[in-house]
């Protein structure tokens, strides 16, 4: 095909706009779908595939499903659908656990104000930032009071803990609580302290060296031994404590990896500008090897948050324990898939909003070196 | 600058004083009896061949290496294990880097400001005055606000400078400044030191630019495997070098 070509005076060309192939949807379905035999063969499949899986998934889980119904065979009555009734007679149970309806209102507050807390520290332009920080500061011991009662409000045991505010619960102190831990058993493995350099290198070992689910053990069994007799030591606090050992040495090993990837010249400029050792790691060193490490650190809360399942083992009823303990009622026995799908989908929206932070953190970080 | 101008800014005051100073790297003799003493507003060169020491010898003066034997005393206060002192002297000496070696996740302003603020407390609205200042010394006020990796090489050597002064230091110690610049930005890089010599600064410079050392030094001095092997006024270095390994070298770098 030959296109007339408009002639210009040298000089003069004008910006013109590209050829239309070249540009919006069917350039890109093109280049994205049907650029070569492989990729033809591959869309082919993927539609194939889609086709098989989609609309029957569409139709169980939309079109035939059931939300009202008092027990499963009522549902079943009406069709071969999803019983999502099973979700709403239980999602009390699967918030909360089993913790008192009528204080409901304290597990809310505190998990609106999480987020409260967790504005200033994620994002910077919030608006009032420099106070929030200090309620940043003090919502561990609010939430602590607020759920757990005292200071004149109705105690409440961790025994009574469940669902996703157990989740939560678990997730938030191991991510809050692991992350210091980490980067000072990372400084402290680096260090030329001897003793610092060991205790850190023992503690990191030992914790990566062995499954989470045997210190949960440790956890719940063990530690009675070496305590005192007579010694109240809660369960929950000391899974808290596990998991956050536990992050702590993995993330302790990311951060190292980050910090063994910035230039000695960095260290050596902090060093000349006669800034100590603690200045120079908390405004030079520590931000960008903690800017490195990002993805990896995220990978870590990531994967902290989902093995907070495990405390299954240990007798804690997260959601995977309500999910058994509603299977086990016989008005709702075999509605497994329905409720896993609900667990999956809590689990990833939480992930999924991690992962996606750590991206626009990482492109707010960018500064073009 | 003439030879008289040259020695006019010195004094009689003593600003750094090396005695006897031995290092070694493992089994490997890096420093040998080194002998050197400084006085306030004198500038001197440093010279040598690759792996002679002269990095060596500078990064001991702010204990960025640790020498084995001898003493150093650097206003007065001599350099041991004590990490009050060492800091001390670091707040009083700068140091400028072959590869700048600025903080890359901070503005070139940060970059000035963070340890006026952190180590000398000073308020950050001050820090900045200070800083803005001196990005004015080198010609890169435009430039505050921009980060690190968006400057050329001249620029980021010109704001490493800047962030050294805005320490006010009392020595300035140079290792190799333009030898990772291209060509074009040497000279803005020089210009700016040649300034700071005039302004009586204190300096110490490894450096190959010999158009630089006889332009401000008072005293060259060449190190050849961990020696000083000769020291001079810049006239007489260049133009009667004693010392053959002086001699080779020199006919070495002058040939281009
Ligand atoms: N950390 C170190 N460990 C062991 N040897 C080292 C170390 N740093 C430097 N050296 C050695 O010490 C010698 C002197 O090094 P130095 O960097 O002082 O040389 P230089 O004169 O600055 O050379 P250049 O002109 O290449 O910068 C070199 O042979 C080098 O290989
Ligand atoms: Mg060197």
């Amino acid at each position: 095909m030959k296109t007339v070509q408009q002639q210009y005076e040298v000089g003069r060309h004008p910006d013109l706009p590209p050829p239309l192939v070249e540009r919006g949807v069917v350039k890109w379905v093109r280049d994205n779908f049907f650029s070569d035999a492989t990729s033809i063969v591959l869309t082919a499949v993927a539609l194939y595939f889609l086709y098989k899986v989609v609309p029957p998934f569409v139709e169980w889980a939309f079109v035939d499903a059931v939300w009202n119904a008092d027990h499963r065979n009522e549902c079943r009555a009406r069709g071969e659908g999803a019983c999502w009734a099973v979700l709403r007679a239980r999602i009390a149970q699967f918030t909360y656990g089993y913790y008192p309806a009528h204080l409901y209102w304290r597990v809310n507050t505190a998990f609106v104000l999480l987020f409260v807390a967790l504005a200033p520290l994620l994002f910077e332009h919030v608006p009032g930032r420099r106070y929030l920080l200090w309620f940043s500061l003090a919502y561990p011991v609010l939430a602590f009071f607020l759920l757990w009662g005292g200071l004149g409000l109705e105690p409440v045991e961790s025994a009574k803990f469940g669902g996703f505010l157990l989740t939560i619960v678990i997730g938030v102190t191991g991510i809050v609580g692991s992350l210091p831990l980490g980067i000072l058993l990372a400084l402290g493995r680096r260090s030329r302290l001897l003793i610092v350099h060991t205790i850190s290198m023992v503690f990191i070992e030992f914790v990566r060296g062995v499954p989470l689910i045997t210190l949960l053990f440790i956890a719940s069994t063990l530690l009675n031994y070496f305590l005192p007799p007579g010694t109240y030591f809660d369960l929950l606090l000391r899974v808290l404590i596990m998991v956050t050992l536990f992050a702590s040495a993995y993330l302790a090993e990311v951060i190292r990896g980050g910090l063994a990837g910035i230039p000695k010249g960095q260290f050596e400029a902090a060093d000349s500008l006669g800034l100590g050792y603690w200045k120079s790691m908390r405004l030079i060193i520590l931000p960008q090897a903690l800017h490195i490490s990002i993805p990896n650190i995220v990978n870590t809360f990531i994967s902290l948050y989902k093995d907070t399942t495990l405390v299954v083992i240990v007798g804690l009823a997260d959601p995977l324990g309500i999910s058994r303990a509603t299977l086990a009622d016989s008005k709702w026995q075999g509605l497994s898939t329905e409720i896993y799908i609900a667990i999956a989908v809590f689990f990833f929206v939480s992930c999924f909003a991690m992962s996606r932070y750590s991206l626009y953190l990482e492109k707010k970080l960018h500064t073009g070196h | 600058m003439s030879a008289q101008e040259k020695s006019m800014s010195v004094s009689d005051e003593m600003m750094i004083e090396m005695n006897g100073v031995h290092k070694w790297y493992g089994q490997f003799h890096v420093l040998k009896n080194i002998n050197l003493t400084v006085k306030r507003g004198e500038r001197i060169v440093i010279c040598g061949p690759s792996g002679s020491g002269k990095s060596t010898l500078i990064r001991c003066i702010n204990r960025l290496e640790e020498h084995q034997q001898g003493e150093i005393i650097v206003e007065g206060t001599e350099l041991t294990g004590n990490l009050k002192h060492i800091e001390q002297i670091r707040r009083e000496v700068g140091m400028v880097f072959q590869h700048f070696n600025l903080f890359p996740h901070l503005t070139v302003m940060e970059n000035c400001t963070l340890a006026p603020i952190w180590v000398r407390h000073m308020p950050k609205q001050e820090a900045e005055e200070v800083a803005m200042n001196y990005l004015r010394q080198v010609q890169i006020p435009e430039q505050a606000e921009k980060f690190p990796g968006q400057l050329s090489g001249g620029q980021q050597q010109r704001a490493a400078i800047a962030r050294s002064l805005c320490m006010r230091p009392k020595v300035m110690l140079f290792d190799e400044p333009t030898s990772a610049l291209d060509p074009e930005m040497i000279k803005e890089v020089l210009d700016i030191m040649i300034e700071l010599a005039r302004d009586g600064m204190t300096m110490i410079c490894v450096t190959h630019e010999m158009g630089f050392a006889k332009t401000v030094a008072n005293r060259v001095i060449f190190m050849d495997d961990g020696e000083i092997i000769e020291q001079n006024e810049p006239e007489e270095f260049f133009a009667n070098p004693k010392n053959e390994r002086t001699q080779l070298f020199l006919s070495q770098i002058l040939q281009h």
